[in-house]
């Protein structure tokens, strides 16, 4: 079987999801850790468009893009899958990952903006939130898969982890008490699943990392 | 049952465009229902609540959105003729990676080529460029991004040739001088029905730029 290697980075939650994927499937792997202030030379070789981490490489061929690799993982490695069979449900699975694609950084820019620009990064953050309780998760089970984690479960990963991080480190609350129910317990029930459980990033670890690097953004903007 | 099948688009669109050459490769009927963006229908509202946009198709009732999404859909579903991804998944990989480049490089490169002035223009200009010989460096000697048969990225890409009219007399720079590859590319893909059926008359895009330029007062 042809090695598969993954180049990718402790905060980062889109490695995270490859790692999700891999762990699903039961594909062993070699994980490379970057240091992304320090990029190798594999790695800017491998994914010389964007110099971003995840890169998977299987037979020594990259593919870059979390959500692109995980498609591939799912072609190539049938079982567990994260894709339904059927067309519809299929297009209805890529429209959420794509809702998280295109709204998701609103996130993101809570935690590198302050003032003005995190107040209206906040709003856009909290209309994703309220569109995927209302539409997202509405009538679904315990996951976005049903009884189990599929690829929209994955792709929504950064939320159920990364999410409470920032909300820390900047004082900005999305998930306030009694709203978004249905997200609330989604996030409970994804993290109790053992292979996420088990690979997930030091939430201290995390907040000091987040921490200094805000600082690090805020002043040098 | 009648199986139906509706189109909901807007004509100068290159998403739209996209999922017109998908049906009319694989010789799909459908009815194409043009869209007022000023003023959105009821149907279109239903149909797609949460990004309100074109285009979506709607097969037996059922709503698909998001370009891309609909032509993977388009393919999965009329599975008997012209393959719209190749069959190995390495390569899906790379032509599902390259699509959402031209999703994440170009089309915002190009708009700001046409809707910004002076020195922000030149460098919009000059990063577009770039990022289309990015695109044309993939291609290299090949027929078309997928290799001999049109494809994928083909389609994700096309449409914006119906636009590049406009781009260059809005900023004076020919694009066929700095891509020539990608111009003889596009010609080869114009060739096709699927795609001359589905492209409009650039000259025709030009005038509803002046017009919406004219609307936001630039």
């Amino acid at each position: 079987m042809e090695t598969v290697k993954l180049y990718g980075a402790w905060p980062s939650p889109f490695s995270y999801r490859v790692i999700w994927a891999l762990k699903l499937k039961g594909i062993p792997f070699e994980y490379i850790e970057e240091d992304l202030s320090s990029k190798s030379p594999q790695l800017l070789q491998y994914n010389p468009v964007y110099e971003k981490v995840p890169v998977l490489v299987h037979g020594g061929r990259p593919i870059c893009e979390s959500m692109v690799i995980l498609e591939y993982l799912d072609e190539k490695w049938p079982q567990q899958p994260l894709l339904p069979s059927d067309p519809y449900k299929r297009a209805e699975a890529r429209f959420w990952v794509k809702f998280g694609e295109d709204r998701g950084p609103s996130v993101w820019m809570i935690y590198r903006t302050e003032g003005e620009k995190q107040e209206k990064a906040r709003r856009d953050a909290l209309e994703m939130l309220t569109i995927l309780e209302e539409h997202g998760l509405n009538g679904k089970k315990k996951f976005f898969g049903g009884d189990n984690i599929n690829i929209v479960d994955i792709a929504f990963g950064g939320i159920a982890h990364w999410m409470g991080v920032i909300e820390e480190i900047t004082g900005v609350k999305l998930i306030e008490d009694n709203k978004f129910p249905l997200l609330k317990a989604w996030m409970h029930n994804f993290k109790e699943v053992s292979f996420i459980n088990e690979n997930l990033p030091n939430r201290e670890k995390m907040v000091a990392f987040f921490r200094a690097r805000r600082s690090m953004i805020l002043s040098s903007a | 049952m009648a199986e139906t099948l509706t189109l909901l688009d807007y004509w100068p669109s290159m998403f739209g465009m996209r999922c017109r050459i998908a049906l009319r490769e694989k010789d799909i009927k459908f009815e194409y229902q043009e869209q007022d963006l000023w003023s959105k229908s009821p149907l279109l509202l239903e149909m797609n609540p949460i990004y309100k946009k074109i285009p979506v198709l709607i097969h037996n009732g059922k709503p698909i959105c998001e370009s891309l999404i609909i032509v993977e859909y388009i393919d999965e579903t009329w599975k008997g003729k012209a393959p719209l991804l190749p069959s190995d998944p390495y390569e899906r990989a790379q032509a599902r990676f390259w699509a959402d480049y031209v999703d994440k490089k170009i089309y915002e490169g190009g708009r700001n080529v046409w809707s910004t002035t002076g020195e922000d223009q030149g460098e919009a200009k000059k990063e577009y460029i770039e990022r289309l010989k990015v695109l044309e460096g993939v291609l290299g000697d090949k027929p078309f991004f997928g290799g001999d048969s049109f494809g994928f990225t083909d389609i994700a890409l096309i449409p914006y040739y119906s636009w590049f009219y406009s781009y260059e007399i809005c900023a004076n720079f020919s694009i066929e001088a700095e891509c020539p590859k990608l111009i003889s590319w596009a010609k080869r893909c114009m060739e096709k029905e699927s795609v001359s059926e589905s492209l409009p008359d650039p000259e025709k895009i030009y005038m509803l730029l002046l017009e919406l330029k004219k609307k936001a007062g630039k």
